[in-house]
């Protein structure tokens, strides 16, 4: 499936340091990440770092291991309630929110994880999709989560009960340093030795087996480290806004991160968070349009798969030649 | 009053039938998109808005051309359908070449696009739809009244199933259906069509969703989110069966809408997630799926 970007391999004797290409895209990242409050509206911006570490992950699965995930709303949507819950029930800083939804993630990955991978291709999108809709209906009923209300009005805290985020140019340096970590760390699995072994099972799965690589293991590691990361983001997601929704848990939250990711390039590294600036800004420009942002979704679906396969950043790559 | 297990005797037996109700539905989309599956290795995510045409057609053809409900049981799945041939030569025939998760995705994008314009168009509230005459009132079996109306839905269901069945399974065009699902190329070169035979499978899959679409009009408010939640059902469904077998298939529908509707007796909380329960549990034990091929 990400067959598409792939056909460029880092350039031989590159040796321990990055290609000199993701070394100067990553410094333009940062350079918009430091930039971005100055020019536009935190909020907005948060919400872009939020979606784009969101896609990092599920990249992770769909990009380099070829599992195609269609129930990452259920990582990302209980990572946000976990989070608020935390932050306004139990009076949590907000550092720890984050991490008590990412444990609920990683523990709910590592379960459905289990399960999923036990199927491939289509069985294993259709089994993650299930998986993810018993927990939106979980969420629909469980008194916790506030039901059609969600979790409102959850205070954004004290950083270490030190920093108070309740400003937002403030919070959006606690965000950006979030979504940095995680696509850091993201970036590290992908090149090291149990990412090249995650892509030999994507390349070639039988012949990894025969290899004598634990197949099954590293398809359940990377999705538990895909799933604990969307939790974060989902986390994340719920403090800048203070709020968790059946939103966040519901299906089409999955279709996006599935559509972030093939906007900007699956199977890249800087494709997703690319996808996820451009979807969350058009959904912002056309929020006046109401449900047409779906059939303007669900027709950027159907204009990727027929015709840009590669992602914006996955173009970019086959036009330079070189790794992004 | 009777009881069965401190239940009342009734309320069991409507909740049996409702049970069967929606068994009705999982068998034929989950039958329809086993055909679609098996003969283009795509699982057509649009299956749940095409469910949910269907239902909007019949009110179009009730509403603006005054044609009835048998009319539309007759011409919704075959408009329907007809769009279904449409998309496929369009859109899906590009992707046969690529890995099928892209016809996931092209029909996702489908799906969003058709649901999208219908709430644009109708919005969210849904449109009534009346049962027709014929069909009204309830029959009295002694131990329960059943609505006419649902007693039907069974039947009729039941009856478009076994139809299905009975031509791929014992004819000569399903043999052939069959023939080409194994060895494309074989077939073809024994003069068979196979790219025409593959749009108009896909077609007819779409057609059956959308005569479930006519037969739950009357039942359910016809409404543009009516299939996207009941799709997400039938693909656990679909995991639970295995693809591999048409009968299977329509065995697994309509036991497992039997088993959500017992649930919703004993157990209410749990009906909407006992489904997806099973399929947690069959995957564990039997991860092909009762009835298909590992």
């Amino acid at each position: 499936m990400a067959a598409a970007g792939e056909a460029i391999a880092a350039p031989a004797g590159a040796g321990l340091s990055a290609p000199r290409s993701q070394v100067i895209a990553f410094a333009a990242m940062l350079a918009l990440i430091g930039l971005g409050p100055f020019l536009l509206y935190p909020v907005f911006l948060m919400k872009v770092l939020c979606f784009a570490l969101f896609a990092s992950a599920f990249n992770l699965l769909i990009g380099f291991v070829g599992l195609l995930s269609f129930g990452h709303a259920a990582y990302f949507g209980m990572g946000s309630y976990v989070s608020a819950h935390a932050a306004k029930v139990w009076g949590l800083t907000p550092e720890l929110a984050i991490l008590a939804g990412a444990a609920v993630a990683a523990a709910l990955g590592t379960a459905f994880g289990w399960l999923a991978i036990r199927r491939s291709g289509i069985y294993f999108a259709m089994i993650t999709l299930a998986l993810a809709q018993m927990v939106f209906f979980f969420c629909l009923q469980a008194p916790f989560t506030g039901g059609e209300d969600g979790i409102q009005a959850m205070p954004r805290g004290h950083l270490l009960g030190l920093v108070a985020l309740a400003d937002d140019m403030t919070l959006y340096w606690v965000v950006a340093a979030i979504f940095l970590a995680g696509f850091l760390f993201l970036y590290r699995v992908v090149h090291s030795p149990f990412g090249q072994v995650l892509k030999a099972i994507r390349e070639n799965e039988r012949r990894a087996v025969s290899l004598g690589y634990r197949v099954d293991d590293y398809k359940l590691i990377a999705f538990v480290l895909s799933a604990t990361l969307s939790g974060v983001a989902g986390g994340t997601k719920a403090i800048v806004f203070q709020l968790a929704t059946l939103t966040d848990v519901n299906w089409p939250m999955s279709g996006e991160a599935v559509l972030m990711a093939l906007v900007g390039g699956i199977g890249t590294i800087f494709g997703p968070p690319v996808g996820a600036l451009v979807i969350i800004t058009m959904q912002n420009e056309l929020a006046q349009l109401g449900a047409w942002v779906t059939v303007v979704q669900g027709a950027i679906f159907v204009a990727c798969v027929l015709a840009f396969r590669r992602g914006i950043v996955g173009e970019i790559q086959a036009l330079i030649g070189r790794p992004l | 009053m009777d009881t069965i297990l401190g239940i009342p005797a009734v309320a069991l037996y409507g909740q049996l039938v409702l049970g069967l109700i929606n068994g009705s539905f999982y068998a034929l989309l989950s039958l329809g998109l086993a055909v679609i599956f098996g003969m283009m290795n795509v699982i057509n995510f649009t299956h749940g808005a095409q469910f949910m045409m269907g239902a909007f057609v019949a009110w179009m053809l009730l509403a603006w051309a005054g044609l009835g409900y048998w009319w539309a049981l007759f011409l919704a799945p075959l408009i329907v359908g007809a769009t279904g041939v449409v998309i496929e030569r369009l859109m899906i025939a590009r992707l046969y070449r690529l890995d099928h998760l892209y016809g996931l995705l092209l029909t996702f994008g489908l799906a969003l696009i058709i649901e999208g314009v219908f709430r644009n168009a109708f919005g969210s509230s849904g449109l009534p739809y009346r049962i027709p005459a014929e069909l009204r009132g309830a029959t009295d079996l002694g131990f329960m009244f059943l609505p006419n109306y649902r007693a039907w839905v069974i039947v009729a269901s039941v009856v478009v199933c076994l139809a299905t069945w009975f031509v791929i399974e014992r004819t000569k065009l399903g043999a052939y259906l069959r023939a080409a699902t194994e060895r494309p190329e074989l077939v073809q070169a024994f003069g068979v069509n196979v790219p025409r035979m593959i749009t108009l499978t896909y077609g007819f899959g779409v057609a059956l969703a959308a005569f479930a679409g006519v037969l739950a009009a009357p039942i359910y408010s016809v409404n543009p989110n009516m299939g996207s939640s009941l799709i997400i059902v039938v693909f656990a469904v679909v995991v639970i069966g295995g693809m591999g077998s048409i009968a299977g298939s329509i065995v697994t529908g309509f036991g497992l809408g039997l088993i959500e509707g017992l649930t919703k007796v004993f157990w209410p909380e749990a009906s909407n997630t006992v489904i997806f329960v099973i399929m947690a549990i069959v995957l564990l034990l039997r991860p092909a799926g009762l009835f298909g091929r590992a």
